[in-house]
Formats: C-alpha cells, sequence, structure tokens
C-alpha cells in the first residue's frame, strides 16, 4: 500500500516495515474512531447528573476506587486506544479549567460523533460537517450567554454560592449532607477569595480525610492540620499564642558540602570535638529560645539528644514535616521558612493563636491542628467518613464545589441547569440552522440533536421516559419563551429550574460546549491510521 | 455460593488469589466480555468491564458471600475461624473476630473490599460490633437485591434506606440509658457492657473476671481513651483464671547482674540515651592513629567519656536507671558498682509508658540534673510468672496505668484473649466518653426494626419496599444470633416481634437458656455509641455498592517471576 516508484521505475519503501502495521483510511477510519469515542461516551453516560450511577475502578494493584466524577473515572480506566485517549484527555481539560462538569463534556462529545456518523453515511464531507459543527458551537455560545444571568452575592450573602455547590453535590454519594458540605466549600472559598481582583487561590484550601467518624463530623478549620505528633510524648499538647520557627535544617551537627575528614589522633582532639558537639546542640536549641520561639517545627528529624534538650528548655518541637505543609504553615503563620539556625529572627517567626494536638478514635493516631494563624486565609477542609472509598470520592466532590464556587466569584454569570440550558442552546440552533446555505445546514441541525442528548441522558437515568420528556420540556420552553425549564430529576414537581434553584456557572457551560467541539473537530479531521499492529 | 479459596498460592502470584465466589461470575469476570469487541478495543488487554445487570450481580455476589462467611462468628454461641497465613512459617491464628478475619482475607471482590474496608474503620473507631456492621452491610444488600430483581431503581432504594436509618437512629436515641450522673449504676452499666462483649469470645467462661479487669483499668483512665497506659503482657502457663490486673507497671525486661534486686522508694530516671559507644556525631570525623599507646589513649578517653556520662547520671540521685537503647558491659558495671538498678533496651512504647506512670520525663542528655523530673515509686522488685522474671514497679505515683497480665494454655489462646481484652477496652473507653447505653441480645435491632416498619406503613411510594426491607435486614441480626446457637430462629424472632409490640419492653433473646428473655434483668447492654457506628456504616457502606453500575478492572500489574 505504502509503496511508490520513483521516475526511473524503482519501488521505494514509504513506510518502514508496513507489513507489521495496521492501517485504516478514509471513511473507516472516521467510523473506528468515531466508535472509540462513542464507546467512552457510553461509560460516562450513566453518571450523568444526580441520579447518575457510580463505578468501580479496580486499579492494576487492586485498588478500589468508587466514584462517578468522570475525570476520574476516565483517568484511572487505563484506555489504550488512542482516540478514547483524547476523550480523556478532554474530560482532564474541563477538569483542570473548570473543574466540574467533566462527565457532561464527554457525553456531549459522544453525541456530536453520533450526529457525524451519521451525516458521514449521507456522503457529507467531514471538514464540512467540522466547520458546521464550528459555526453552531458558536451560536450556542452567545446564546448562552444571551440567556444567563448575573447574581449577586457578598460575604454576608452566601446563599446563592451555596445554592450552586449543592447543584454540583448532588450529583455525588455526599448529597445526604451536600448543604453542609456546601457550605463548608463556600465559606473556604470566600475565606481565600480575593474579592476585589476576583482571583482565588485554591492552593490555600488544603483538603485532609481521615477515615472514622461519619460525614457529618466533616468540619472546616481556620488553618492548617498536620498528620504530626510532638517529638517528644511529654511534651505540651496545646500552646495558645505560638511563635512559630520553621525550619529546614536538621537538629544536627553541620554537613558540610566539600568532602573532609576530620581526623581524631590525640585525646586532646577527642575532647574538644566531644564539647564542641555539645556545644552545637546547645546553641541550636538556645537560638531558638533567643528569638523567642514557643514552638519549633523542622523538615528533618532530630536527634534525641536534642529532642530531650527542646523538652528540657520548654520548647516543643515537630519534626519529619513535609515541605508542602512547612510551605502551607509558613503562609498561614506570616512566618519564613529558616534554613540556618544563624538567620533566625524573631521578625521570621509565624504566629498562630492555638495550636493543638488531637487524637482519634481507639488507634494512636494523631493530628496536629494550627488554628487562628496571623494570615487567617489558608483553610483546611477536614474529612470524616465511613470508609476509605467515601473520604477519597468526598474529596473529589468537595474539590468540584470548590471549583465551581471559585469560578463564580471569578464570573457571577450562571445559566440553569437541569439541562435547560442545553434545550434552550438546541432551539435557538436548531433556529439558525435554516439561514445558513450549503451543507454546513445539516451539520448544525445535527449539532441541535446532540444538544438534546444531554437532558435526555439526565431523563433516562432519573427513570424517565426520555423522548416524552424532552419533547414535553422543548415545547413548554418554547409555549412560554423560557429558558428556565429543565429536566425534574428529584421528582420535585417542577419544571422551573429557577425555582428549584438548580444552577451552573456560565463559563463552566460554555467551556463544555467548546471543548466538545474541538475534539470532536479534531476526531473528524482524522482520516488515515497507522498503528503497530498487535504482535 | 461456595469454594472459598484464601490460601495455597505462592506468594508472587499474589493477584491470583482470588475470591471464587461462584462459578456464574467466575465467567462474568473474564476479560474476553466486551461488548464493543466487534468494533474497537478501548481498554488495555486483560482489563475487564462490567455494566449493569452484571456489575451489580457481582458486587451483590461478592458482599453477600463475605456476609456469609463471617456471619457464624456473630453472637455469643458464634464460631471461630481458623486463618493461616500465606507467609512463611504458615502460622495459624484462631479468631472470632470479625475485622481480624476480614483483615487476613486476600480478596479481589471490589465490593467485599468496601465491606473488609468499613469493618477495620469500624475496629478504629470504637473497637467492637465489626462482625455486626459487615452482617448488616450484607444483609441490605441482600434484600436490595431481591428489590432489584422486583425492577425497582437502586436509586429509590438508596433513598429509602437513608429515610429507614435515620428512623431508626431516632428510635434508639430515644430508648437510650445514660446514667452519667449516677456513679455507682454507671459502673455497673460498664460491667454489663463488658461482659457482653466478652460473652461473644473466647474469654466467656471467665467472662465476669475478665469485665472486672477491663472495667478496672478503663476506669483508672479516668475518661481518657488513650489505652496504651493500659498494658497486656501475654504469659503462657496456668490457666486464662490466673490472669490479673496489676496496678503497679510490669516491664518484661531482667535486672543487671550484681545489681540489687528490691529497691524501695524508688528515684527512677528514664532516659533514652546512647549507652554503648557514644560516638562523636560531627559529620566527617574518624579515629587516625600512628602508634598503639595513641590507641590505648584513645581508648582510655572514650572510657572517660563514658565514665563521666554515668558519673552525671548518678549525680541526678537516683536509684534506678532505665534506658531505651542498649547499656554496654562498662557503663553496667559502673552502675553496679554504684548499685544502682539499670535496666537496658527497654521498648519505646515501655519507656513511654513507664514515664506516664512514674512521672519521670525522657531525658537524653544529663547536664543539668536539678530541672530533670525523676519518676518515683515505692517498690521494684524481680518477680516470677511462670517461669520469666519479670520487674515490677509498684506503688507508682500517677495511677492513670496499668498492667493486665494474661495467662492461658497456648499463644493462640493468649493472642485470642488479647483481641477480646482490647475490644472490650476499646468499648468501654468509648463508653466512658459517651455514657449512653442500650440493651443487647437483639434488643436494639427489634426496636429499630418496629420503628422502621411503622415509617414504611406511612411512606407513599415505592421508597416504602426499600423501609420494609431495612427492618427485615434489622431482624436478621437477632436471627443470625439464634441460628448461631443452634436455637429454633423462626420460632423466637417471631416470639420476639411479638413481645416488642408492647410498649416499653425489654426482650431480647437469651441464649443461654433458648428463650426470649427480659434484657434489663439479665444484664445484656451495649454501647449506645457502637450501635450508632454500625448502622451508619453499613448504611453508607450498602449504599456506596448500590450506586454502583459499571465496574472497570484494570489489568493486573505484571510481576516478574522471582522463581
Amino acid at each position: 500500500m505504502a509503496l511508490a516508484f520513483d521516475e526511473y521505475g524503482r519501488p521505494f519503501i514509504i513506510l518502514k516495515e508496513q507489513d507489521q502495521k495496521t492501517r485504516l483510511r478514509g471513511i473507516d477510519a472516521q467510523k473506528a474512531n468515531i466508535s472509540a469515542g462513542k464507546a467512552v461516551a457510553r461509560i460516562l453516560r450513566t453518571s450523568l447528573g444526580p441520579k447518575g450511577m457510580d463505578k468501580i475502578l479496580q486499579s492494576p494493584d487492586g485498588d478500589v476506587t468508587i466514584t462517578n466524577d468522570g475525570a476520574t473515572i476516565l483517568e484511572q480506566m487505563d484506555v489504550d486506544n488512542q482516540i478514547a485517549k483524547l476523550m480523556v484527555e478532554l474530560s482532564r481539560s474541563q477538569d483542570y479549567e473548570i473543574g466540574d462538569g467533566t462527565t457532561g463534556v464527554v457525553v456531549m462529545a459522544g453525541a456530536l460523533l453520533e450526529q457525524a456518523e451519521r451525516l458521514l453515511e449521507r456522503g457529507i464531507h467531514p471538514i464540512r460537517i467540522a466547520e458546521g459543527y464550528e459555526m453552531a458551537s458558536r451560536i450556542a455560545v452567545e446564546h448562552l450567554e444571551h440567556i444567563s444571568q448575573k447574581f449577586d452575592f457578598g460575604a454576608s450573602n452566601i446563599e446563592p454560592l451555596v445554592q450552586t455547590c449543592m447543584t454540583t453535590l448532588s450529583s455525588k454519594i455526599v448529597n445526604r449532607c451536600k448543604r453542609h458540605l456546601a457550605e463548608i466549600s463556600v465559606k473556604a472559598v470566600l475565606s481565600v477569595a480575593d474579592l476585589e481582583r476576583k482571583d482565588v487561590n485554591l492552593d490555600m484550601i488544603k483538603v485532609e480525610g481521615k477515615v472514622g467518624g461519619k460525614l457529618e463530623d466533616t468540619e472546616l478549620i481556620y488553618g492548617i492540620t498536620v498528620d504530626k505528633d510532638m517529638s517528644h510524648p511529654q511534651m505540651p499538647k496545646q500552646i495558645e499564642d505560638a511563635k512559630i520557627a520553621i525550619l529546614t535544617c536538621p537538629f544536627e551537627p553541620p554537613k558540610p558540602k566539600t568532602k573532609h575528614k576530620v581526623d581524631i589522633d590525640t585525646v586532646e582532639k577527642f575532647q574538644t570535638l566531644r564539647l564542641q558537639e555539645q556545644k552545637y546542640f546547645d546553641d541550636m536549641v538556645q537560638k531558638c529560645k533567643d528569638v523567642g520561639a514557643t514552638l519549633v517545627i523542622c523538615q528533618w528529624g532530630f536527634d534525641d539528644e536534642a529532642n530531650h534538650l527542646l523538652m528540657h528548655r520548654n520548647l516543643p518541637a515537630v519534626r519529619w514535616v513535609g515541605g508542602v505543609e512547612l510551605e502551607l504553615i509558613a503562609i498561614a503563620t506570616g512566618g519564613r521558612i529558616v534554613p540556618r539556625f544563624q538567620e533566625l529572627t524573631p521578625e521570621k517567626l509565624g504566629r498562630a493563636g492555638l495550636v493543638r494536638e488531637k487524637s482519634f478514635g481507639t488507634t494512636k493516631d494523631k493530628m496536629l491542628y494550627i488554628e487562628h494563624c496571623a494570615n487567617s486565609r489558608a483553610v483546611t477542609i477536614f474529612i470524616r467518613g465511613g470508609n476509605k472509598m467515601m473520604i477519597e470520592e468526598t474529596k473529589r466532590s468537595i474539590h468540584d464545589a470548590l471549583c465551581v464556587a471559585r469560578n463564580l466569584i471569578r464570573n457571577n454569570s450562571i445559566v440553569y441547569g437541569g439541562g435547560s440550558a442545553e434545550i434552550s442552546c438546541s432551539i435557538a440552533v436548531e433556529a439558525a440552522a435554516d439561514k445558513y446555505p450549503g451543507v454546513e445546514q445539516y451539520a448544525i441541525r445535527a449539532f441541535a440533536d446532540a444538544l438534546d442528548s444531554v437532558p435526555m441522558a439526565l431523563a433516562e437515568n432519573s427513570g424517565l421516559q426520555p423522548i416524552e420528556t424532552l419533547s414535553a420540556v422543548k415545547s413548554q420552553q418554547i409555549k412560554d419563551n423560557n429558558p428556565h425549564y429543565g429536566i425534574d430529576c428529584n421528582d420535585v414537581g417542577t419544571n422551573d429550574m429557577r425555582e428549584q434553584d438548580v444552577f451552573e456557572t456560565l463559563i463552566g457551560k460554555q467551556q463544555q460546549i467548546l471543548l466538545a467541539t474541538q475534539v470532536v473537530k479534531m476526531i473528524l479531521k482524522i482520516d488515515d491510521v497507522i498503528s503497530p499492529s498487535d504482535y | 455460593l461456595s469454594g472459598i479459596r484464601i490460601s495455597d498460592f505462592p506468594k508472587h502470584r499474589a493477584y491470583d488469589q482470588v475470591f471464587f465466589l461462584c462459578t456464574k461470575t467466575q465467567s462474568y469476570s473474564r476479560p474476553s466480555y466486551f461488548p464493543w469487541r466487534c468494533i474497537e478495543k478501548i481498554l488495555k488487554d486483560d482489563a475487564s468491564e462490567e455494566k449493569g445487570e452484571r456489575a451489580r450481580m457481582a458486587s451483590f455476589v461478592g458482599a453477600i458471600a463475605i456476609t456469609d462467611l463471617v456471619k457464624t462468628t456473630l453472637g455469643p454461641k458464634g464460631m471461630d475461624k481458623i486463618l493461616q497465613s500465606t507467609g512463611r512459617g504458615h502460622e495459624v491464628t484462631v479468631t472470632n473476630d470479625g475485622a481480624t478475619i476480614l483483615k487476613s482475607l486476600h480478596i479481589d471482590n471490589p465490593a467485599a473490599k468496601v465491606l473488609i474496608d468499613i469493618s477495620k474503620v469500624q475496629d478504629d473507631e470504637v473497637g467492637d460490633g465489626t462482625t455486626s456492621v459487615v452482617v448488616l452491610a450484607g444483609e441490605l444488600l441482600r434484600e436490595a437485591e431481591k428489590l432489584v430483581a422486583a425492577k425497582i431503581h437502586p436509586m429509590t432504594i438508596i433513598s429509602g434506606y437513608r429515610m429507614a436509618a435515620e428512623c431508626a437512629r431516632n428510635a434508639l436515641l430515644q430508648r437510650v440509658v445514660d446514667n452519667k450522673e449516677n456513679a455507682e449504676k454507671f459502673k455497673s452499666d460498664l460491667m454489663k457492657i463488658a461482659m457482653t462483649t466478652l460473652s461473644s469470645k473466647i474469654l466467656s467462661q471467665d467472662k465476669e473476671h475478665f469485665a472486672q479487669l477491663a472495667v478496672d483499668a478503663v476506669m483508672r483512665l479516668k475518661g481518657s481513651t488513650n489505652l496504651e497506659a493500659i498494658q497486656i503482657i501475654k504469659k503462657p502457663g496456668g490457666s486464662l483464671k490466673d490472669s490479673f490486673l496489676d496496678e503497679g507497671f510490669i516491664l518484661d525486661k531482667k535486672i543487671g547482674l550484681g545489681q540489687p534486686k528490691r529497691i524501695e522508694n524508688a528515684k527512677i530516671l528514664v532516659a533514652n540515651t546512647a549507652m554503648d559507644t557514644d560516638k562523636v556525631k560531627i559529620y566527617g570525623a574518624r579515629v587516625r592513629v600512628d602508634s598503639m599507646s595513641k590507641v590505648a589513649e584513645i581508648e582510655g578517653a572514650e572510657k572517660e567519656k563514658m565514665r563521666e556520662k554515668v558519673k552525671k547520671i548518678l549525680g541526678h540521685g537516683i536509684n534506678c536507671f532505665v534506658n531505651r537503647q542498649l547499656i554496654y558491659n562498662f557503663p553496667e558495671e559502673l552502675f553496679a558498682d554504684a548499685g544502682i538498678l539499670a535496666i537496658e533496651h527497654a521498648d519505646f512504647d515501655g519507656i513511654e509508658r513507664l514515664a506516664l506512670v512514674t512521672g519521670g520525663e525522657i531525658a537524653s542528655t544529663f547536664d543539668n540534673p536539678e530541672s530533670v523530673k525523676l519518676g518515683h515509686c515505692k517498690l521494684i522488685e524481680e518477680i516470677m510468672i511462670g517461669e520469666d522474671k519479670l520487674i515490677h514497679f509498684s506503688g507508682v505515683e500517677m495511677g492513670q496505668a496499668c498492667t493486665i497480665v494474661l495467662r492461658g494454655a497456648s499463644h493462640h489462646v493468649l493472642d485470642e484473649a488479647e483481641r477480646s481484652l482490647h475490644d472490650a477496652l476499646c468499648v468501654l473507653s468509648q463508653t466512658v466518653n459517651d455514657t449512653r447505653v442500650l440493651l443487647g441480645g437483639g434488643w436494639p435491632e427489634m426496636v429499630m426494626a418496629k420503628e422502621v416498619d411503622e415509617l414504611a406503613r406511612k411512606t407513599p411510594g415505592k421508597k416504602s419496599h426499600a423501609i420494609e426491607a431495612f427492618s427485615r435486614a434489622l431482624v436478621a441480626i437477632p436471627t443470625i444470633i439464634a441460628d448461631n446457637a443452634g436455637l429454633d430462629s423462626a420460632d423466637l424472632v417471631a416470639k420476639l416481634r411479638a413481645e416488642h409490640h408492647k410498649e416499653g419492653c425489654n426482650a431480647g433473646i437469651d441464649v443461654i437458656s433458648g428463650s426470649v428473655g427480659d434484657m434489663a434483668e439479665l444484664g445484656i447492654s451495649e454501647a449506645f455509641k457502637v450501635k450508632q457506628a454500625v448502622l451508619l456504616s453499613a448504611t453508607e457502606a450498602a449504599e456506596m455498592i448500590l450506586r454502583v453500575d459499571e465496574i472497570i478492572t484494570c489489568a493486573p500489574r505484571k510481576r516478574e517471576d522471582r522463581m
């Protein structure tokens, strides 16, 4: 197949070792790719919406993850197919950019591919389909802007934010106490948010989990937790108004970087060295004490002797604290990380109102709480739950909720959820299609149909008749000219999503449509797949 | 459901230790099941995917198999299991502790793993009820399976279960007894709880004795949940009845040669310091000499250093020195000369506990003797238990810690006794904090089932089926207890249900006489905290498994053949 002849009629090889490769061309390649993309979307389709189901994923090492977060499912699925990998990337980029809607974007892309397949069968050129999709996505995004609403919230009025987070959380297993978790997430985001610059640094929010207790015990700590305990069992367990020295140097005699040897050949030298060593320890502890520190947090370990000296001088210490945690502590307490004892000064100490050690359950698990920090903006969400999988899933859910709250602070436009935005877009795109002359019209119409698939999946997962429900809602939207009608997943009794307080961020929705269109365009443009054949 | 295979596999093929649950599911879990295989392969080779009904089936079967495995250990007449490890020596454990059994299983079924996890968490959080939580979760799933077969959507079942769990919890809350104010009554409550917990274990023969031990030990903690302070020493020999609680502290060490065997009014220095060669810790230091005489000199200096250290230690005015690390012959000799008892190599927990008991601090430097807090005790002596010599510290300052010495016929008995005692101690220490108490013997389950049944009658819609199922799952627990005791469960549970129809009934299953009895009179109690944790975790786990509609298993990581 990949054999060509030069002007002298000699054959030369274009593709090396071609008998070991398989090749798909033209319409076959497109169809194969589309079916792969659809297969991935099919897996996620049942996870969409508040009544979506979970998946069990078993990793190569046998660990079990239970989740319905699209990005997590795809990431752990260990996908082999190239096109399927594109879909995984798609979900991941939605996760990075927006943090929520990772399932919806894949379902959307799958629907677009399905429609494209039909158009291909009719003999429409893939590029024309791609262009039609592109136009349609522009119409949809503009329409979203059109139907979006601004909503107001402030540090005092957090209710709208909480509602949005609740919409996100309602599709997760934690929906039993979504109100509680949504409030925690919103408070956490608001406490680190810079409302003037409209920016939120999510790094300042640490999400920690510990197995045990129940989900309702999850709490927001205005401070930091560290999974460590005091280095000496008899050090005080609670320190008020702590001044914290944050060290990255070990409590040990210094180690020069250059290679050296200290030779001991006389008794005097032996003794001087010994004294020197003792002095080192003494000096180190004294330095910390001199600058007024009441707590030492060290990245490295320290010697038993140093430990006792610290204990002796009434200076509590924590050892083996990880680098990331150390940085967080430094940010939270307003201290500086000190790499050498000589550089310790009173200004470099961090401050915290309360440091305490807390123990859990019947095992000797202890954690250190650093609260009321000088820079109170760093917060920790501390999750409790029945088992490990529950905690992991709660962490993911909280992450989604945090992202949503952040997006709202960045841009406070919202669209209504429950599939209402998609239905409204579908109507708008359908109406716009007729204005375009040429083959693209078909592609635009197909796009409108694809948009319908998200509310359709929602209805399906909620146990409703998908086609009946969708057509009813659609006609209602057109009749009342009201874009807020959606699928009533929770069986509340009303279709008006504004009454149900179900909404999503505008940028999240726009991003979903744009990303899905982009990936589909990319897949459609492939007309040749060359891959090494199996073994 | 049969053919559970746990061991008998070479270690390097650990991932082969699959739970063969039943031949039917086994064929589903074959990697060949690809619904779109004809079109395109998405997942890697060997990875498998199960969808919808089949996925649900696989998780139900897995969870129910686990439940059936531990079911027979429930209750006072529950049976034990022998666990044989795959490691070297094929060690054997005999136990009926749910958490211990489940921990040692190698399981491939994801739903089964969820159940094992909740049992582990129950163990960590409250210490007891590890079997009950698994059994309840399994029964909930068994009921759910029937409902799913009757075409009720899992989401409906979940919302029904949630309502039922909330209702059951409220029912318990209404019936709890709290004797916090009355110390005398509270102590008898504790005693009852301990007896109830122990009655299902190997210690049931001497449960009064051990319940007394456990209550005494926990009361000494004065509300702290730190079980570290209770030391359990196991010595084979004698019978279980010979076990005793010692108010002082026992260290499983020998006294050095030539040192006093008995010290009164001991002043103890607890230390963690090197008493061997005490290296110079400055980096890169080494000894380099050019003649034999210099070696001797340096050796002398080293000895001098050690002598100085010992002198400093002596300067504290002590007559007993306990070190975590080794003590070499030379310093030991010095200590013996000074008439001081030196104990080496006490493990870290031992040191911490000793410091806690005697009120001393753990020292590592000895330059300022005036500010180091020393530990005190009235008497140190060497005692014999069986054939071993132990060091006994009595008359200690802080009364918090104590030691329980367990005696028994074999290591297996002792291990199991320790686990049972640990369960009892955990439950008691949690009860001291949360003093609410319930009756036992299937009483709480019946109370909950009654309330949940009421709720089911009031609830319109499909949910009521799920709520009813929840109550059936609750009743399964007394049924299993009765079955395990070889009683006619159908008859007993029916009687029990009739009894519970009256207001304020205290009826439960009296396993000993094989009839329905008054639990308050029989003195069978359980901690509210344990029951609540069982209820909530089991519902949570059942819900989690029910929500699943797809299982994707990655290709197992390839392991190199180390043969």
